[in-house]
């Protein structure tokens, strides 16, 4: 600790002679101003930092609770499992599969929405609001529901509406769907849309109300189409703002758990890697596996984070510069 | 409907005097006709994006045998069985006690992480230490991790010092679940407070704790009581380490949740009940939030 006090204290202050009061004053200063600071600090350290560096470490055994006896080290053992076990690849698919397509679907409905919202038309702030909604939901309460209420082939709300709307024609052989056993992903994947979508909206909405009018009132007057303003001025100006709902979007739902667990419980090519790893250690007792897939998540989540750093970095930036 | 005001502000620019030329503008592309189709689509999707939520809370004013038919019975009678049954009239199985687990471990962490945040942030806007970008960017990336990639050694040492099961340690995981966010949070709303003010104060000697209450907080409540409402619905949504940590004395209400479909029968109505109740206390925190739900939610990247 000493080294960074050493550090902190300026260069300017160490070459008088009598400065030591001056500097032993400055370094309390300094630590006056990292006191509270502290607390939160060390909190974090001892609740997340040293977990993960007991997963490192259990990553590398070859530890299962059934048979504590055969406890060993494992080297890289458990790591190839992860990349060659069939069910665990999957599962890295799967987590993939499931990121990239909600954040991309949930970012490309929550900017039409936007553009929408930023219209002025009779009760904007009640639609807001109802769009808001699928947010508030408790995650496993929206599951349930999608599960039972809305996608239950037999009398969820889609097929029913599906066989009111076919009885108008006189129909009586409606097609029905049966998405949670045909294509269970997919379930999992709208319901997933539907409660991130009002995320993607809410930021992407603020990015285009920080938008300069005056160059797109200019551009108006030249007679520039809509399209025009919004393939040269808007998509630019929220670019960053994309950037930003999606990467924040991407870290929540590669860790999702709820959705996964209530509406297919892992079967049928669902189990993303939290999931995976809940079952390996939870019911399989692989505690060495699971470190190691646990360690696979986060040098993945790095990978996106570094992105994600770098552009909450530079909108930080502009605004600690004002 | 106060919460419906921050839309308002945000239309100024379009219609104050000095946009004279941009109505002019506008007006040769037919604004009217315009917004209105805009308007419809809105409402349209706004309904179809409210449609899960509306119909949950229908279904759970509806008896069973209405609730399970195809198609569905809009207009049926409407009754409190479900509410009922969830509240365990014939199973006996009272929600109360998760639901007062999840109460006590939201309320407590998000009052932990408040106690343990705003003085860090004040450090890191106020009067900044040094290199206190760095230190933002390590709560953040404390953040990125996963929780399945800690959740191990926690259940292992949990379950050591007899841990497990028990609502503290749960309130200490949302704590640190909640505490990275919430500095980032508040960094941005106390980063409001202008400096003119602060430095106007230091000259006319007030102490800390004037400065504090009659300088910082009058323009950082709003943000505080966002970022607690935010740490809060976060906490009350958490399902992972809830399952992985609780049991039969301090399991949370989605962990009762998780539980409660039996498969037998039908339950249709009893779990949208269940669904209206557990999600209420987030739908009001929500709402209350809303002014300053972006800025939270992003970090107070966006304004």
């Amino acid at each position: 600790m000493t080294t960074a006090t050493a550090r902190i204290s300026r260069p300017g202050h160490t070459a008088a002679k009598p400065a030591r009061t001056a500097k032993s004053r400055e370094r309390a200063l300094a630590w006056a101003r990292r006191a509270p600071l502290l607390p939160a600090l060390l909190f974090l350290i001892v609740v997340t930092q040293l977990p993960f560096v007991v997963t490192l470490i259990i990553s590398f055994l070859n530890w299962n609770s059934l048979s504590p006896t055969k406890t060993a080290f494992a080297g890289l053992e458990n790591y190839v499992t992860v990349l060659t076990d069939p069910d665990l690849r999957q599962a890295i698919v799967t987590t993939i599969v499931l990121t990239v397509s909600v954040v991309l679907a949930s970012l490309l409905i929550g900017l039409g929405l936007a553009l929408l919202l930023d219209k002025k038309f009779i009760g904007r702030g009640l639609a807001r609001t109802l769009l808001i909604a699928p947010f508030l939901v408790v995650p496993v309460a929206a599951a349930l529901i999608w599960k039972h209420a809305l996608l239950n082939p037999a009398y969820g709300l889609v097929n029913g509406i599906l066989t009111w709307i076919w009885s108008l024609f006189g129909s009586s052989t409606p097609p029905q769907l049966d998405l949670l056993s045909q294509a269970p992903l997919a379930a999992v994947v709208v319901s997933l849309v539907w409660q991130w979508t009002p995320f993607m909206m809410l930021i992407l909405l603020a990015g285009l109300q920080s938008r300069p009018m005056d160059t797109v009132e200019a551009a108006q007057m030249d007679g520039a189409t809509p399209w025009a303003i919004f393939r040269h001025l808007t998509l630019p100006h929220l670019r960053q703002y994309l950037e930003l709902g999606g990467l924040l979007g991407a870290i929540y739902i590669v860790q999702n758990f709820d959705s996964v667990f209530t509406l297919t419980a892992g079967g049928l090519g669902t189990a993303n890697l939290p999931y995976a790893i809940y079952q390996t250690f939870y019911y399989a007792n692989e505690y060495g596996l699971a470190s190691a897939a646990g360690v696979v998540v986060v040098i993945g989540t790095i990978v996106v984070a570094t992105f994600a750093l770098r552009t909450v970095f530079s909108l930080f930036k502009k605004e600690a510069a004002r | 409907m106060s919460t419906l005001t921050p839309a308002a502000p945000q239309s100024i620019p379009q219609a104050s005097p000095g946009s004279m030329r941009a109505r002019r503008g506008k007006s040769r592309m037919d604004p009217t006709r315009n917004n209105t189709a805009a308007g419809l689509a809105a409402w349209l999707l706004a309904l179809l994006f409210a449609s899960p939520v509306v119909w949950m809370i229908l279904t759970s004013f509806h008896s069973e045998t209405d609730a399970a038919t195809n198609p569905p019975s809009v207009a049926a009678t409407l009754t409190l069985d479900a509410y009922r049954e969830f509240f365990g009239e014939t199973s006996g199985v009272s929600p109360w006690p998760s639901l007062i687990n999840s109460a006590t471990s939201s309320i407590l962490s998000t009052a932990l992480v408040l106690v343990l945040a705003i003085p860090a942030a004040y450090a890191l806007s106020i009067r900044p230490v040094k290199k206190w970008t760095d230190v933002m960017f390590f709560f953040l990336s404390t953040k990125m991790m996963p929780v399945v990639a800690a959740i191990l050694p926690l259940y292992l040492f949990a379950r050591t010092v007899g841990a497990l099961d028990n609502i503290w340690f749960l309130i200490l995981m949302y704590t640190s679940m909640n505490l990275p966010i919430a500095v980032w949070m508040m960094r941005s709303f106390l980063a409001e407070v202008p400096e003119e003010m602060l430095e106007a104060a230091q000259i006319d000697g007030a102490n800390l704790l004037l400065i504090l209450r009659k300088v910082i907080a009058p323009v950082a409540m709003p943000g505080i009581a966002a970022t607690a409402l935010i740490c809060f619905i976060f906490s009350w949504n958490e399902l992972l380490l809830a399952r992985v940590l609780t049991g039969v004395v301090a399991g949370t209400a989605p962990v009762f949740l998780t539980g409660f479909v039996s498969g037998q029968g039908l339950f249709l109505a009893k779990v949208c009940a269940a669904a209206v109740v557990i999600s209420l206390p987030v739908l009001f925190a929500g709402f209350a939030a809303q002014d300053k739900l972006v800025q939270g939610l992003s970090l107070g990247a966006v304004k």
